[in-house]
Parts: C-alpha cells; sequence; structure tokens
C-alpha cells in the first residue's frame, strides 16, 4: 500500500508527525506493506494533516486525519467519513492552474528520480542548448516579473547581470519570506526543492554565474533541512558541481540562514547579511545586478520567480505568457490565509478579482462573520474594504486602488478586526524591524506609534499629523519597509474611519 | 536540552571552540552569520568571549562583530530559558486570534515578550510570521512549528515545559 502524508511545516504543526507514527504502528499491526512518502503540501491546509492512499483511479485523500483516524482508514477507506475522493477532482485542486507548483505534493520531494518522472530538469536540459542570451531571452519573452513583490521583470534584471563584464557573477535567492500571509515560498522549498535548484542553475547558464546561494529565514527550520538535503542530493547527482549534469558549466549553490531580520528581505540588506555583515540597506544605485554580492554583478530573485524558471523552459515562454491579464503575464501562487474557511495555497492565472478569492475560493470567513478587510501584500500592503473587492489581481490593478500585490498573501479579517490597532501594529512592527539607516523609517515608526495612540486617546489634531507622518516616510525612505509602512496605516484610516472616529467618540 | 546550555562556559572553553568554528566556516564567502550560528548552537547564546577572537580571525574590527550580534533578533548575549516558546504576532495570525493568545500567555506567566520564568522554564518570545498563515494562531517551541493554538494547547505546552 502506498501513502502520502505531507512533511510540509503546517502539516506537521496540526500534527502530520503523530499520524505518521500511527500509520507505521497500525499498518504493522495489520501486516500491510505499507510505504509512505512524506509529501509536500497540496496547499489545502485546511485539510491537512492530508492522507492520500494510492488506488487504481488515483490517490484518494482523507483530510483532516489524526491519529485517533488511522485504524479505521486503513481497514475501510470508501466508508470513512473523512473520505474526500480523488485529491486531484477536489473543486480547490481542479479550479487551478498550477504550473509553478505543479508537482508540489505530487512527488517525494527529496527523490530526483521522481522529480525527473514528472518533467523535472526538462527545462535545463533544454537551456543546456541554449546560448547565454537566448536564456534570457525566453525569459524576457514569458512576461515574468518579480514575484517577491517589486514585479521587476525578471529578464531584464538577468540582462543587465549577463551584459555584465566581471570574474564573478551569483545568483543569490531571496527564501526571507517574512511577509505575514504568505508562504509559498516555504511549501515550494519544502514539496519541491528540486525546482528551485534548477531554477537558479538556469539563471546561472544565462548570466554566466557559476555559483548560487539562497538566503533562508530561520524561521523555516523544515524548509533549511529540506533544501539542504536537496543541494546535497543534486550535488551527488552532478546536477550541481564542475559541470552541470556533465556536460554544461560549474555550478554549485549553498543554503544560508538569516538571523530573525525582517529587513533582509530587502534585497540590498540581504546582501549586506550573507557578506557578513548588519543587515543595512544600501543607497542604489549601484544596482545589485551590477555590485551586487561581495560588489559583484549579481541576480536576486525570490523563490517563486526562480521556481518558475523551468516550467517556463519546460512548457515554452509563450506557453507561459499566454495565461494572466494585461502586464501580469502567467500564474501567481496566492496565498489565502487569515480568518478563512479554506486557507492554503492557490495557483491561478493573474485576473481573478479580490472578492472571488475571499468568498469564493477562500469560502469567507471561518468565524462565519462578515468580512472587514483584506490585506494584500504582507506587513507593508494595504487593507482593502468590502467595496474594493471587485479589483482584479494583477500588479497594476493593485497599484491602481493604492494597493500592491506583493507576494500576493492575502490575509481576510472578520468585523471583530480593529483598523486603528492594525495601523499602530504596522508603525510598531516597522520600528522593531528597521534597519535605521533612513530617519523616516527608523524615527517616523516610533512617532507613528505615538500618533496613531494619540487619535486612540481621542486627539483629532493627530489625524492631519498622521498623514504628514506617512507622506514624509512614503517619499523620504531609502526601502519599503519605511515606504510602504504608509499602505496599511492610510488605507486603515482612509477606508475605516469609524475606527478611528469611534474612538475619539469614547473618549470625549 | 543539554547541560551546556544552563551554566556559563568558562572563557578558555568558549575560546577553544570558537577557534574550531572559525576553522570550519573558513572556506565561506561571508562567513560571519554561519559563524554566529555556530556559536549559538553551541552554547544556546553567543557569548561576549568570541568577540575578540572572531574579530581577529576574520580581520575586522570587533564593533563590527558586535555591531553584527546585536542587529540581528536571533542572537542572544545570554543564555535563554530551558525551553523558548516563540508566539506569533503577525497580522494573519492576529486575524485568528493570536493577540489573546499572546496577551493572555503572557500575563498568565507575568511576563512582557523576551522574558523568561522566574524557575528558568521558558523564555517567550515574539515571532514575526512562522509562515503558518493559514492554520493560525502559530507558534514554535523549541524549533518545532504548532498551529491554531488556542489556550488549551498553550497551557499544555507551558506545562510540558515547566512553566
Amino acid at each position: 500500500m502506498k501513502v502520502w502524508l505531507p512533511r510540509d511545516a503546517a502539516a506537521r504543526a496540526l500534527g502530520a508527525d503523530d499520524v505518521a507514527g500511527t500509520l507505521l504502528t497500525q499498518a504493522r499491526a495489520r501486516g500491510i506493506d505499507l510505504t509512505l512518502i512524506r509529501n509536500g503540501s497540496r496547499g489545502m491546509i485546511w485539510l491537512e494533516p492530508l492522507l492520500e492512499i494510492e488506488t487504481p483511479e488515483g490517490r484518494i485523500g482523507f483530510g483532516p486525519v489524526t491519529p485517533a483516524d488511522v485504524a479505521a482508514i486503513l481497514d475501510t477507506p470508501e466508508a470513512h467519513p473523512k473520505a474526500l475522493g480523488l485529491v486531484e477532482a477536489l473543486p480547490w485542486m481542479a479550479r487551478q492552474t498550477r504550473l509553478t507548483f505543479a508537482r508540489c505534493g505530487v512527488i517525494d520531494p527529496l527523490s530526483l528520480a521522481d522529480y525527473e518522472a514528472h518533467g523535472g530538469l526538462s527545462g535545463l536540459r533544454r537551456a543546456l542548448e541554449m546560448d547565454a542570451a537566448g536564456i534570457v531571452a525566453e525569459v524576457t519573452e514569458s512576461g515574468l516579473r518579480g514575484r517577491g513583490g517589486a514585479g521587476f521583470p525578471t529578464g531584464i534584471k538577468w540582462d543587465t547581470v549577463r551584459k555584465a563584464q566581471a570574474d564573478r557573477k551569483y545568483i543569490v535567492c531571496n527564501a526571507d519570506e517574512g511577509d505575514s500571509g504568505t508562504f509559498a515560498d516555504r511549501m515550494i522549498m519544502e514539496g519541491d526543492p528540486f525546482t528551485l535548484i534548477e531554477g537558479m542553475i538556469i539563471a546561472g547558464l544565462g548570466v554566466g554565474a557559476t555559483k548560487g546561494f539562497v538566503y533562508l529565514r530561520s524561521e523555516y527550520p523544515d524548509a533549511i533541512e529540506v533544501m539542504n538535503a536537496a543541494v546535497t542530493i543534486a550535488r551527488d547527482a552532478g546536477l550541481l558541481g564542475a559541470s552541470v549534469l556533465g556536460t554544461g558549466p560549474a555550478f554549485d549553490m549553498e543554503i544560508r540562514v538569516g538571523a530573525g531580520a525582517y529587513v533582509c528581505g530587502e534585497e540590498t540588506s540581504l546582501l549586506n547579511s550573507l557578506e557578513g555583515k548588519r543587515g543595512v540597506v544600501r543607497a542604489k544605485p549601484p544596482l545589485p545586478a551590477l555590485q551586487g554580492f561581495m560588489g559583484q554583478p549579481t541576480v536576486v530573485n525570490n523563490v517563486i520567480s526562480l521556481a518558475t524558471v523551468p516550467v517556463i523552459f519546460e512548457k515554452g515562454a509563450g506557453f507561459y505568457r499566454d495565461f494572466g491579464l494585461g502586464r501580469s503575464r502567467g500564474t501567481i501562487p496566492l496565498q489565502i490565509a487569515g480568518n478563512v474557511q479554506k486557507g492554503g495555497l492557490f495557483e491561478t492565472a493573474f485576473g481573478l478579482t479580490l472578492g472571488e478569492i475571499v468568498d469564493d475560493i477562500a469560502g469567507g470567513t471561518r468565524t462565519g462573520r462578515p468580512v472587514k478587510a483584506v490585506q494584500v501584500g504582507g506587513p507593508l500592503g494595504a487593507y482593502f474594504p468590502r467595496s474594493k473587492l471587485d479589483t482584479p489581481f494583477g500588479y497594476e490593478e493593485f497599484d491602481g486602488q493604492g494597493g500592491l500585490i506583493g507576494h500576493a498573501g492575502v490575509v481576510v479579517f472578520d468585523e471583530s478586526a480593529d483598523m486603528l490597532g492594525m495601523a499602530r501594529f504596522a508603525f510598531e512592527f516597522c520600528a522593531v524591524e528597521s534597519c535605521g539607516k533612513c530617519t523616516p523609517c527608523r524615527i517616523g515608526a516610533v512617532r507613528g506609534v505615538e500618533t496613531v495612540d494619540r487619535i486612540a486617546r481621542g486627539d483629532a489634531d493627530a489625524i492631519p499629523l498622521l498623514t504628514d507622518l506617512c507622506e514624509t516616510m512614503k517619499d523620504g525612505s531609502l526601502c519599503a519597509l519605511g515606504g510602504f509602512t504608509p499602505y496599511p496605516v492610510m488605507s486603515a484610516l482612509t477606508h475605516f474611519p469609524d475606527d478611528f472616529a469611534t474612538t475619539r467618540k469614547a473618549a470625549e | 536540552m543539554p547541560d551546556i546550555h544552563s551554566r556559563r562556559p568558562s572563557p578558555e572553553e568558549v575560546r577553544s571552540r570558537t577557534r574550531e568554528i572559525l576553522a570550519a566556516h573558513a572556506h565561506l564567502e561571508g562567513p560571519l552569520l554561519p559563524i554566529l550560528h555556530a556559536m549559538q548552537e553551541s552554547f544556546g547564546f553567543v557569548p561576549q568571549d568570541c568577540v575578540q577572537p572572531i574579530a581577529e580571525g576574520l580581520n575586522i574590527g570587533r564593533a563590527e562583530v558586535h555591531g553584527v550580534i546585536t542587529f540581528y533578533h536571533d542572537f542572544r548575549e545570554a543564555p535563554a530559558g530551558r525551553h523558548v516558546v516563540k508566539i506569533c504576532r503577525a497580522e494573519a495570525c492576529q486575524a485568528q486570534g493570536g493577540n489573546a493568545l499572546a496577551d493572555d500567555t503572557l500575563a498568565r506567566l507575568g511576563l512582557e515578550w523576551h522574558g523568561t520564568t522566574a524557575n528558568g522554564a521558558v523564555t517567550i518570545e515574539p515571532v514575526y510570521c512562522l509562515g503558518l498563515c493559514a492554520c493560525g494562531p502559530a507558534a514554535m517551541v523549541d524549533g518545532k512549528v504548532m498551529g491554531r493554538v488556542d489556550a488549551a494547547r498553550m497551557d499544555a505546552i507551558l506545562a510540558e515545559a515547566g512553566a
């Protein structure tokens, strides 16, 4: 009997390891020859731990499974109340366009053979037959934009590095996924690590880099473990090393662990941290593409950007580009989180409205109370009120509504949310995490907390002051931490004035 | 937890371990963060006595080493309690009752963030996102992740940790 149970951190956080232990003992007691594969998560977090059993018709799912369910599932699977039927046929799965996450949850994350059997390495093999300019052109052609948040065209960044003259160039993967509401990087690293490695190798071939780093946050111990194991396997298999797959140039990589600084998700701060320095932001220019790690030309890309490269080479740039909306091409792995019925990862072409995502896909709030606000794009993203939920999911579309899609995290709040409290938290977070280099962020965040507290005490004069402070931070900060903290603050103030006014009245 | 975490190491112990760690990381480009992680792994914190030998080993100033240690939230300059409980404070967990969980836990133990119980059993720390945003409130206990942590689950965690 072949079964799958995720080793994904969310599944483990919900008890997957206990279920795995019970599975092994119960199977032994029944004389069942059990093959247990610890896969990645399919992304249906509300069903985790999700157990899958192989049948002639396909993999059938059970979830959320507890150790107490295991015996009955093994005895009479089809009759079990937690039986879900064919996993691929579940509406959540069937409605998606899984390109980047095609293998996540399907394969054994640390089996290179399984990876290849599901299309892995075919993109790399194609890239190995192309020249550097051709590789970069393919990425440009696909319309891929940076999935870390900024949305910068990946091909243009690669071309800058390709054309730079230097003895050494680097590929740096930004896996410092610190934005609340986002977990796509974590899921792909835990569920399909070779796709990231393959993407980094292709990037290396495209720009002439022979060394890669994954800067992975310390809050992700499971991802660190899987990525380190995957790099060792890839090296032993000749995928990494002196000659990629025995025919290509050299490429090797290292996993580096962050140390709990949110600001290191900003690329220049990340580079400083990787060099062993304080993670303070660097002024741009020079661009990291020209003077990045150790002053050398460096591609800094988000995990999802790099992990999407293999499928672009496997299926062709045109195939990828044909999905999407406007200038947002391809697919985006939405991460649906917070107070929702069905939370998790949902990869789809750009263009769904926020309302479809929240009401239809996520099924509204878990508490059953009305949705009050939706924060998209992490702690620096705007809070959208119900009236703006018709905004289509795309870079320009969100920008036009005073928001940003960021890393595509969608956090839902019900009516119990206190938006003044959320605005205060945005400043508090900025104060804790500011690198301290520029004044608007370092001082502004602290003054912001104080100003929100004045408003909370009923001081209406503090409202224009808050607006003014946000202007200063937005225009004067060196990076997105200070520069974008005004997004959650101003959107809370603008769209939820009652939360700021009610407290004033209460105080009067 | 190993015995080494419950007492302060001698300066000689720190120096000899620092030499080993420096040697093990000598080949890396930008080795300081891996070195500091290894120090903390060895002692449960980054002892002051390692600053000088690291500075010498990497040919940088002591102030620079100190600056790096103090910049990052992860590095401790003193040992933590025997167990470290991190509670997520980020927005997605707040949307699922994270604030109440954090406030109740701190109030119950009579601690502020980063505080350690009088018996040295538990240190409570904030964390800003564990990537468990669809199954919050989330926590991490001695490096192990936990989702949908409610008051009862937190009680069990604290009881097991001896708080």
